[in-house]
């Protein structure tokens, strides 16, 4: 479904991805792994269409989409939850979920499928009229997730789901993301708690310094002695 | 708000004194200033220290093409609102890339290197003499001469104004620009273009701000380099966080207010004491109503 090949991106005179391979399969859950700096929030940047790459080649359903415009990559069917604040604060539950559909002009289906959002979490159909900053940490996680969906994607690209969420919040948030890949969206995932991510995940990528250095099947990297050692805590 | 543009409408029966209908006449044009800024400070949050250099650009080109080349106002008027709005396209590309403090140092360097320019390209501008003789705008066989037919002109200025601003921060464009003011990244990840939409507020902004320096030009006769004074766009400034940034009612009462305030100071208060007093209600403002006033209001009726 999704290719990288050779892909090489960066901000400035630093070189965030040297040379970057990955693949995604429809229907897999994907996760990436690496060091802070390694390049993984850089690579599903590139992906979505935020950094422009300086060469290879991005594949999306059989279309090279390298260096089109987030818009375009977003109508081609990606959507990114990307890293740090995840709503806006000021805008309703709704006008965040409305937010997501910005790029389409369908408004009937739009309006179905803010529905179909409530009914999936409930909570924000209760809390609609409500400030996004006012939720709580995992009810803006869930708003986040809701208005990815709201771009009817068929890749959710996730930057760091657990970022500053409880435990028991982060596992919700798993939960939920397993859900989405169960209704048939594929994800592409770039996580810390590596543990949490490899057991949820069919495989995996780990990178290091802008480059892959390691993939397999999820369960083999749980196993793997690097892996163990670098990023699993031994 | 029925009960204000009732008011507005009726003025010149109820205002006697022509000196206070000419009040009432720079609080239109500073309404117009302060939606203008509003666009730009309320809805997307980038600071132009530099508004005065828009409204000046607005006054020259008007002033200019009706003395020159002897434009009708009516023409004059839409020509200067596309000056200014070139004026703000260049500085929105050139400075939107990197925002914020960049921002305000280019709007406001522009206005100085503006300023400048008024008063050494002396063929062109009259330098430091100014321009006199702005002819008053022609209706057909009347000419717009009298306070009374100017305050309608200035308020039907006001009033597009206000429906522009509301019609633009209704819209697509000013959802996106709310949502770039709360979270850019998250902005630019559901699809919104930042540059492209602040550029695009930049120019609407600019625009407006050279409708007002039109008004002002045919309204005054006179236009020199003070219309390029710092103290215009800190004038634009207050007025639209006083009155409440991000809304659109705010910059209205902003600009009556801070209008009417310095004149009836100095009615009421010896000269001396005016700027003080003026000061003190605006850090008054600052400490009770942080938000402006509109917003506060606001927020005291839904209680």
């Amino acid at each position: 479904m999704l290719r990288l090949e050779g892909l090489r991106a960066g901000y400035g005179p630093i070189e965030a991805l040297r040379g970057l391979d990955l693949e995604v399969q429809q229907g897999e859950l994907v996760c990436l792994l690496g060091a802070n700096g390694a390049g993984k929030s850089s690579t599903l940047r590139t992906i979505s269409g935020l950094l422009r790459p300086r060469a290879g080649r991005i594949v999306f359903d059989g279309a090279e989409i390298q260096g089109r415009d987030p818009s375009d990559v977003l109508r081609a069917g990606i959507a990114h939850c990307p890293e740090g604040r995840r709503v806006f604060p000021y805008l309703t539950v709704r006008e965040n979920l409305a937010m997501g559909a910005y790029v389409r002009r369908d408004g009937a289906a739009i309006a179905a499928d803010l529905e179909r959002v409530y009914a999936h979490f409930p909570i924000l159909a209760d809390r609609r009229r409500q400030a996004a900053g006012t939720l709580s940490g995992g009810e803006q996680q869930m708003l986040a997730i809701g208005r990815a969906l709201m771009a009817r994607p068929r890749l959710i690209l996730f930057d760091e789901p657990s970022l500053g969420l409880a435990p028991t919040v982060v596992e919700t948030t798993f939960e939920i993301i397993a859900d989405i890949r169960r209704d048939g969206t594929t994800v592409l995932m770039v996580e810390q708690n590596a543990r949490l991510a490899l057991r949820m995940a069919d495989r995996g990528y780990v990178m290091e310094s802008g480059r892959i250095v390691l993939s397999g099947a999820a369960r083999n990297l749980l196993a793997d002695d690097h892996v163990r050692a670098a990023y699993l805590g031994g | 708000m029925a009960l204000g543009a009732v008011a507005a409408v009726t003025a010149p029966l109820w205002v006697a004194n022509p000196y206070h209908l000419h009040v009432l006449i720079m609080a239109g044009i500073f309404t117009i200033l302060a939606l203008s800024l509003n666009l730009l400070l309320g809805y997307t949050g980038q600071l132009s220290l530099g508004h005065a250099a828009f409204f000046g650009i607005g006054a020259y080109t008007s002033a200019l093409l009706a003395l020159r080349l002897e434009w009708s106002f009516w023409l004059a008027l839409p020509a200067a609102a596309l000056a200014s709005g070139l004026a703000g396209w260049a500085i929105g590309r050139l400075a939107l890339k990197l925002r914020g403090a960049y921002f305000v140092l280019v709007t406001i360097s522009f206005a100085g290197v503006i300023s400048l320019v008024s008063i050494n390209w002396m063929d062109l501008t009259n330098g430091p003499l100014g321009l006199p003789g702005v002819p008053p705008p022609a209706l057909g066989p009347w000419t717009l001469r009298t306070k009374n037919a100017y305050w309608y002109l200035v308020l039907a200025g006001a009033a597009l104004t206000y429906l522009v601003c509301h019609r633009l921060v209704t819209s697509r464009i000013g959802r996106a620009l709310v949502a770039l003011r709360e979270n850019e990244p998250l902005a630019e990840s559901v699809g919104i273009d930042g540059t492209r939409y602040l550029v695009l507020a930049a120019v609407v902004s600019a625009a407006l701000a050279g409708l007002a320096g039109s008004l002002y030009a045919h309204y005054t006769r006179f236009v020199s380099p003070e219309v390029f004074l710092f103290s215009y766009t800190v004038t634009m400034v207050i007025m639209v966080i006083a009155g409440g940034q991000g809304t659109l009612a705010g910059p209205v009462v902003g600009a009556l207010l801070f209008t009417v305030l310095p004149e009836a100071l100095r009615e009421a208060v010896a000269w001396q004491w005016q700027m003080l007093a003026y000061g003190v209600v605006l850090v008054l403002f600052v400490f009770f109503l942080p938000r402006g006033i509109v917003p506060t209001l606001a927020a005291w009726r839904r209680r």
